[in-house]
């Protein structure tokens, strides 16, 4: 296990050296997982570290989502889905017994790729998750509300038409909506799987702007496909391949100096 | 444009021939029921709808025992059907694994096949002798309530509801479960990333999402329910009368029919059964237009404020 | 390891209720299917006799009666429904599928919807109107116009949407080969789509085959063999319903073997109709 320092180091984090000094969030174990006879992912190991970005990256295929499932026991509700290996959040295990997972989705939020905002007005999408955790009072709402949208840049936009119905916005604001939305449980992580790929480029720049202002109150894990997006956004990275982690390290210098042949190979575009 | 082939232009003549019959054919069916009931229309005019006195002697007649008859096993038995349908619709959706949930609505949609006649054959040799005990039990204990007062013989208006909702349940299960199925597996994702349980995932979210779907469900299964002739006939108790108590026996437009329409001698009296012949039809045609418009939203997309 | 906090646990028993009350919900849904079905088998089974199947009515009380005249008066009865709604229904279907686009094919999809929400009793006083009143009798005939028309709607809609799926490039394949458009449909497009179209035949006849209610006043009945067909007949549903409403024993037991009788049938079709459909369907897929 990687020595961690407890101190969480200020921004910016291309430094090499420093990634490891910020004290560990996740905790990954020879993790596991099979739908059926497919292995989707192999025995994979990784210390997450907190209030940075991780990007995971690899061909379609490669079990990058997979892994982002397991964060918040999603693959539970696939019903071929076995999982070994363990997660461990703070030290808390994730796959035990006593675990309930409608707990632990409060500490890990989701966005997924393509944004699904309820057909319910913009209020009621992002009011949803507290209301459903047992936030009843008005005011309270109102304001936990306000503070996520403005913490998703999308505040601006439609403070004043709340009441509206979330279908109404367009795709980026739709996004950032369920960026806001997922903020407001008040997760300590939040995972992303692609959030990105299906916006035009001024909204996906957005998107990446508020990556970087949310990791200083967030651990953030995210799946790109998008190898630019993957250097421009985070601060490590992680290459995954036909199920098995093969690299992971700070973005810089697996972009620039990859330690392993196949991460260099798929970072060069000779495949995938 | 190719040119016009004898062969093309005789068949394509042909079938708009036959389609364009539907259009007579609803239209003549439209028509009798106008044109037959004209006698009793200009007889009683409005008030037929309202009048309560079925005097096949006198020859004076009012539909209101009927329609209220209609309308109350109507009624009665969708609100036992919706919640046990929807209930199934949600566990067979939801809940259970989905090669076991297909073949239970198999078994599910052939009840929807059964005839009228033999649910009607059911109920008067099974329910209606069950009613009757409890029925009977429940007199002795709340008997100076109206609705569970006077005579009781099995038959009555309670029975029709019951074997009615028996009827409709199956229908309201087949289709509320594959308004279900449609709601897009990326909403049920997203209230579970949100920490809700499953029950709220089906609440807040699935079931708001398929509300129109379901709602149009359920005003189908009152069509189908508002037509139901024999099943309803042969357990009711056909009594052209108006009670207070659910144990008493009451009558329904679709059962008048089938009962007196041979005895009808007098052509007023036959105008008068054609006449209510003719408000079921206009019930119906409401009906179904509402529940195609409720559904056909659901086709577009989802309703926006929900 | 943080315990689950209280308002967890509530929530989690609330869910455990709801689901556990759709659960019975189920099991009363099918339930009751199981016991319809082995109830009337039951009793079924118990009335059934060779004599159920040869025998005419008998006068009351005297035993040995059966429903020979029911039974074929059903087969000719439905023998005339299907001769009315699958040429309406299938080749409108077919027009709709191929030609219709404008607002002709919209009225008349509009009006199969209506065709078919009307109740089947009113439907009964339409031929009656028709086709008994103005001829002065009951007639085999009528009743099994009744019986078409619904047929109608079912028909109409399964073929137009079974055709719909048929792939245009097997339309423009055989028109690309010099097929006029007639020679196409008939030889290219609906034995593509004939399986889905069968079936939905199949269903509209399995649904009217056990209706009641129109024949009551067009087929009437009739406790002997009905000659031909302009005079009026006995049928498995309205024999079922004139014994069961009967004060007579022996009468109920026939009409428990009519019922199971009727119930095969229709259960039958209904099986046979899936069965087709879900062969095509996993070929297809293939």
């Amino acid at each position: 296990m990687a020595a961690a320092i407890d101190i969480a180091l200020p921004r910016p984090s291309s430094t090499p050296g420093t990634e490891a000094a910020a004290p560990v969030k996740i905790v990954v174990r020879d993790l596991t997982v099979r739908y059926g006879d497919t292995v989707a992912l192999d025995a994979v190991s990784m210390d997450i570290p907190s209030h940075r970005v991780t990007a995971l990256i690899g061909p379609s295929g490669c079990g990058k989502s997979s892994f982002l499932r397991c964060l918040n026991r999603m693959n539970d509700h696939i019903p071929a889905a076995r999982i070994e290996g363990q997660v461990m959040i703070d030290d808390d295990p994730l796959y035990h017994p006593a675990v309930d997972p409608v707990a632990l989705r409060r500490r890990v939020g989701m966005v997924f790729q393509k944004s699904n905002p309820f057909p319910k007005s913009i209020f009621d999408n992002v009011a949803f998750g507290p209301r459903v955790h047992g936030v009843r009072d008005a005011v309270q709402l109102r304001g936990i509300v306000e503070r996520t949208l403005r913490q998703a840049a999308l505040w601006d936009e439609v403070a004043d038409r709340l009441e509206r119905s979330a279908l109404e916005l367009s795709g980026g604001q739709q996004q950032r909506l369920c960026i806001a939305r997922a903020l407001a449980v008040d997760p300590e992580i939040l995972l992303m799987d692609e959030p990105a790929s299906a916006l035009d480029p001024i909204a996906t720049a957005k998107i990446e702007e508020l990556i970087h202002e949310l990791k200083s109150a967030y651990t953030i894990v995210i799946v790109t496909h998008n190898m630019q997006q993957a250097a421009r956004v985070s601060d490590l990275t992680a290459y995954f391949y036909l199920g098995r982690l093969i690299e992971f390290g700070p973005t810089e210098r697996l972009f620039t100096n990859p330690t392993r042949q196949e991460t260099e190979d798929y970072i060069t575009g000779r495949f995938g | 444009m190719r040119p016009r082939r004898l062969g093309d232009i005789i068949f394509r003549a042909g079938t708009l021939g036959l389609a364009l019959s539907v259009l007579a054919i609803t239209g003549t069916v439209a028509a009798v029921l106008l044109l037959q009931s004209r006698l009793a229309r200009e007889a009683f005019g409005w008030s037929f709808l309202w009048t309560s006195t079925w005097d096949p002697v006198a020859l004076r007649f009012g539909a209101l025992p009927f329609i209220d008859g209609t309308l109350m096993t109507t009624f009665l038995a969708l609100a036992l059907a919706v919640p046990v349908g929807l209930g199934a619709a949600v566990c067979l959706a939801e809940l259970l694994p989905l090669r076991v949930a297909d073949g239970l609505t198999f078994l599910i949609e052939l009840l929807v096949a059964v005839p009228s006649v033999v649910y009607g054959l059911v109920g008067v040799f099974v329910l209606v002798p069950a009613m009757r005990s409890v029925e009977t039990a429940v007199q002795n204990a709340l008997g100076f309530i109206p609705l569970f007062s006077g005579p009781i013989y099995g038959v009555g208006l309670l029975t029709a509801s019951v074997l009615l909702a028996v009827m409709v349940v199956p229908f309201i299960i087949a289709v509320s479960r594959e308004v279900l199925l449609a709601v897009p597996q990326t909403q049920r994702e997203a209230a579970l990333a949100l920490g809700a349980t499953r029950w709220e995932m089906v609440r807040h979210v699935v079931l708001p999402y398929a509300r129109s779907g379901i709602l149009g469900s359920i005003f189908l299964a009152l069509a189908r329910a508002l037509g139901e002739t024999m099943a309803v006939t042969m357990v009711i108790g056909n009594r052209p009368e108006i009670s207070a108590s659910l144990f008493a026996p009451a009558y329904t437009m679709a059962a008048v029919l089938a009962n007196e329409f041979t005895e009808a001698t007098d052509d007023v009296y036959l105008a008068a059964l054609v006449e209510i012949g003719l408000v079921l039809f206009a019930i119906t045609l409401v009906v179904n237009a509402i529940a195609r418009l409720l559904i056909g939203r659901v086709q577009r997309s989802p309703s926006a404020a929900a | 390891m943080t315990p689950i906090p209280g308002s967890y646990r509530r929530r989690r028993i609330v869910e455990g209720v709801m689901f556990t009350a759709a659960g019975l919900a189920t099991a009363t849904s099918v339930g009751v299917l199981l016991f319809l079905l082995g109830y009337i088998a039951v009793h079924g089974v118990a009335a059934l006799s060779l004599s159920f199947f040869t025998n005419l009515p008998a006068p009351v009380g005297e035993p040995g009666g059966g429903m020979a005249n029911a039974i074929v008066g059903s087969a000719k009865i439905l023998l005339v429904a299907a001769l009315v709604g699958v040429p309406i229904g299938f080749l409108g279907g077919v027009y709709l599928a191929e030609y219709g686009r404008g607002s002709v094919a919209f009225w008349v999809r509009y009006a199969a919807d209506v065709l078919n929400g009307v109740p089947s009793i009113v439907i009964g006083i339409t031929v009656y109107a028709l086709l008994v009143r103005p001829l002065g009798h009951f007639s085999t005939f009528a009743g099994g116009v009744a019986l078409g028309l619904m047929m109608i709607p079912v028909a109409l809609r399964a073929t137009e949407e079974f055709l719909r799926l048929v792939p245009d490039s097997l339309r423009e394949a055989a028109l690309a080969l010099g097929a006029p458009t007639w020679v196409t449909i008939m030889r290219v497009v609906i034995p593509a789509g004939i399986r889905g179209i069968v079936t939905g035949l199949l269903l509209a006849l399995a649904r009217v085959a056990g209706e009641t209610a129109p024949l009551l006043f067009t087929a009437l009945n009739n406790r002997f063999w009905s000659p031909g067909w302009r005079a009026p007949t006995a049928s498995l549903p309205v024999m079922i319903f004139t014994y069961a409403i009967a004060p007579y024993d022996d009468w109920h037991r026939q009409a428990w073997a009519g019922g199971l009788v009727l119930l095969m049938l229709v259960l039958g079709l209904n099986v046979l109709a899936r069965v087709l459909m879900r062969g095509g369907a996993v070929r297809s897929a293939g």
